[in-house]
């Protein structure tokens, strides 16, 4: 920062005797806020040792986390495993990568590649079969859960949500009404509910008891909800479009889906994508209602954990550390949205 | 003359099988748990002594020991058992929905739920109660002695109500302080605002472990309320309803005899009593009329013990709760855990 950019500051939080005011108040509120919290968390914090007893009064005992450390991130998913859940994090994010960083021309075809081929692969890697050991959903847990939850939910919620978007601004009357219906109906449901009525209703009509694995069951119902709000996202984009876009591509001959394709979507997401961002967003945060049937998502792994006697007490320690990863993935989400909506802004110019 | 006394004999000896397979009812539940080599049992999302996953996520705790005691009676295996936590509103139609073989989650045996839920509580394996905890200097022995003292609850708590209706009904005069929150009022006395807190047995045990010096303070054995809880099944399938009973039966009538999973092997070899032959299988063939192997019990006790070894290991002295026998002793020695005879 030079000097140009420093008086600039000052002008900004001193300018006038009364912004010179508030901006001392708000810094001394924040010191007095922050210090016991420093204090707390680093300064008077325990780092090394095994258990409770080693942890020092007063200030935080990360001693838990770490012995924890591994249910946090995979819950009881067996250790000499848990390469495959890395794995298939690891596949996830170089697809997302090959996608945004190819060259335009390629991709569109390695954003649909890694569409088909990743979400099967990544079931396969964490479910197993196949030359790989079963693992049953109920040892799988923490964050490798609740990222599973969120970017499978997502997988569903997406193209759904674009398909009823384009219903509901539809032509054909039936498509619109079942478009109006659907999001209405989902968007009308709180979300707990169904999470609820997946789990523990589903069963009870279900002839044959347990046919649908219960996180299967879950993260499908997520995924309607969500789809639901998708759709509304997607719905602002194509309205913010002129209507001469659809007119000029008619005009040119294209067909419906074509046009939709080639003109409408890629502009009306562009528009929606904010939107879409805020509710993947609130998705990754949603995921932690499935705690109420008792499926153990990085939320529920620390909450659980409390319970073991060894350990009890370290409600502090277990909210703040899960606290802060769901605030690191919202805020590197956001982020990213705000890249591609600068991105999308460039390309437009 | 001898093809007709063999026809005889087959005659009799099919009968004799006919009748003996008749004495089975069909069950099943333990058709299912045998065709599918593991129990499945409904546990607590997380209770400090009763159900809870430790470090490694293996999972511990009195109601899960008594789940890896129906294994072993069951399967023969105390590890052929699968956890599935359970939240308070999932609890019942996970159960009746089949996704379970039985809860065995810290669930109060009331009336209503068993006449309206569909479901049977199988015996008691903890007596749980509303109690006090004090400070040892204090002297309180019993509710009693807290005649001029201060309790912190959380307002509109149904420990609220229960400990001042208590107090009311006796003409003790006790201040009962409220706080918004559990979490507030245990803070407040341990910080000593107040001479008592009060909660169940089981969460006070846990609860202590967060006080600053948990050795100074002591839990009053003799509760004010009455919420004893047990394993519980659906209706239906009666064989495996006497199944999960007698497991539990078994474990405390073992205590009550002196089997303990150091003696059992020897127990077996050379006991007189003829309890404790019946018991562990070495006379009669009390498994066999259930569809279990005879040394059913045998497995139960050399893998996870008696009751009071289950309960000393999770909840009491040998375990980081440190929670007195109190009700939970037995009936011989003055608390109220009973089994009826294995004859």
């Amino acid at each position: 920062m030079g000097i140009a950019g420093l008086s600039l500051w000052r002008r900004r939080l001193f300018g006038t005797p009364a912004t010179g005011v508030v901006t001392i108040l708000i810094g001394l509120a924040l010191v007095w806020l922050a210090v016991p919290m420093v204090r707390w968390a680093l300064v008077n914090a325990t780092w090394s040792g095994t258990t409770r007893a080693d942890c020092a009064p007063g200030g935080a005992c990360w001693v838990f986390v770490k012995a924890r450390f591994g249910q946090f991130m995979y819950g009881f998913y067996p250790p000499d495993q848990r390469w495959r859940a890395d794995l298939a994090g690891l596949l996830f994010v170089f697809g997302a990568a090959a996608t945004v960083f190819a060259p335009p021309r390629l991709r569109l075809k390695i954003g649909i590649a890694a569409l088909v081929i990743l979400p099967p692969l990544g079931i396969w890697l964490l479910a197993g079969g196949f030359g790989l050991r079963p693992i049953e959903t109920r040892e799988w847990g923490g964050l490798m859960l609740t990222l599973f939850i969120s970017v499978y939910a997502s997988l569903i919620a997406i193209p759904l949500g674009i398909l009823f978007a384009l219903g509901r601004q539809s032509e054909l009357r039936v498509i619109r009404l079942i478009s109006v219906l659907f999001i209405e109906f989902w968007r009308g449901v709180p979300i707990i509910a169904v999470i609820f009525l997946a789990s523990l209703l589903l069963p009870l009509i279900l002839p044959g008891g347990i046919g649908i694995d219960r996180l299967a069951r879950a993260v499908i119902g997520l995924g309607l909800v969500i789809a639901a709000y998708m759709a509304e996202a997607v719905r602002g984009g194509l309205q913010a479009l002129p209507p001469g876009q659809r007119e000029a591509a008619t005009a040119l001959g294209l067909t419906y889906w074509k046009a939709t394709g080639l003109i409408i979507l890629p502009q009306a997401l562009r528009i929606s994508l904010p939107a879409m961002t805020n509710e993947f967003i609130a998705l990754v945060k949603n995921t932690t209602l499935v705690l109420v049937v008792s499926i153990l998502d990085l939320l529920g792994i620390a909450q659980a954990s409390l319970a073991d006697p060894a350990w009890v007490g370290m409600n502090m320690e277990a909210y703040v550390f899960s606290g802060s990863i769901y605030w690191l993935i919202c805020f590197a989400l956001s982020r990213w949205s705000r890249h591609l909506e600068m991105m999308g802004r460039r390309q437009h110019r | 003359m001898t093809i007709r006394l063999l026809a005889a004999t087959a005659i009799l000896a099919a009968s004799a099988s006919l009748a003996s397979a008749q004495q089975l009812a069909p069950s099943p539940t333990l058709d299912a748990v045998k065709a599918r080599g593991n129990i499945e049992c409904g546990v607590h999302l997380g209770l400090p002594g009763f159900s809870f996953a430790d470090d490694k996520g293996e999972w511990t705790g009195l109601d899960v020991d008594y789940c890896k005691a129906l294994a072993a009676a069951v399967l023969g295996d105390a590890k052929k058992v699968k956890f599935t936590p359970t939240s308070v509103q999932q609890r019942w139609p996970i159960l009746q929905s089949g996704q379970v073989d039985l809860l065995a989650r810290n669930s109060t045996i009331t009336f209503s739920r068993n006449a309206s839920l569909g479901l049977n509580f199988q015996g008691i394996n903890f007596y749980e109660g509303q109690t006090f905890i004090v400070r040892k200097a204090t002297n309180a022995k019993s509710a009693a002695d807290l005649d001029g003292a201060s309790v912190c609850v959380a307002a509109g708590s149904t420990e609220e109500k229960n400990a001042s209706d208590w107090f009311l009904e006796r003409n003790l005069k006790v201040t009962i302080t409220n706080f918004q929150k559990n979490d507030d009022a245990i803070a407040a006395y341990d910080a000593g605002r107040c001479d008592a807190y009060t909660a169940g047995v089981g969460a006070l045990a846990g609860q202590r472990v967060k006080l600053k010096v948990p050795g100074d303070h002591i839990i009053l054995t003799q509760p004010i309320s009455n919420d004893p809880q047990g394993p519980v099944t659906r209706w239906g399938d009666e064989r495996w309803q006497l199944i999960v009973r007698w497991v539990l039966n078994g474990q405390i009538a073992a205590e009550m005899l002196g089997v303990t999973s150091a003696n059992v092997d020897q127990m077996k070899a050379s006991s007189k009593n003829s309890e404790v032959r019946r018991l562990l299988g070495a006379e009669g063939n009390f498994g066999a009329m259930m569809g279990l192997s005879n040394d059913w019990m045998y497995n139960v006790i050399k893998q996870v013990g008696n009751y009071g070894e289950s309960f000393e290991r999770t909840v009491g002295m040998g375990s980081t709760l440190k929670l007195e026998r109190g009700q939970n002793q037995l009936w011989t020695k003055g608390g109220l855990l009973f089994t009826p005879p294995f004859q």
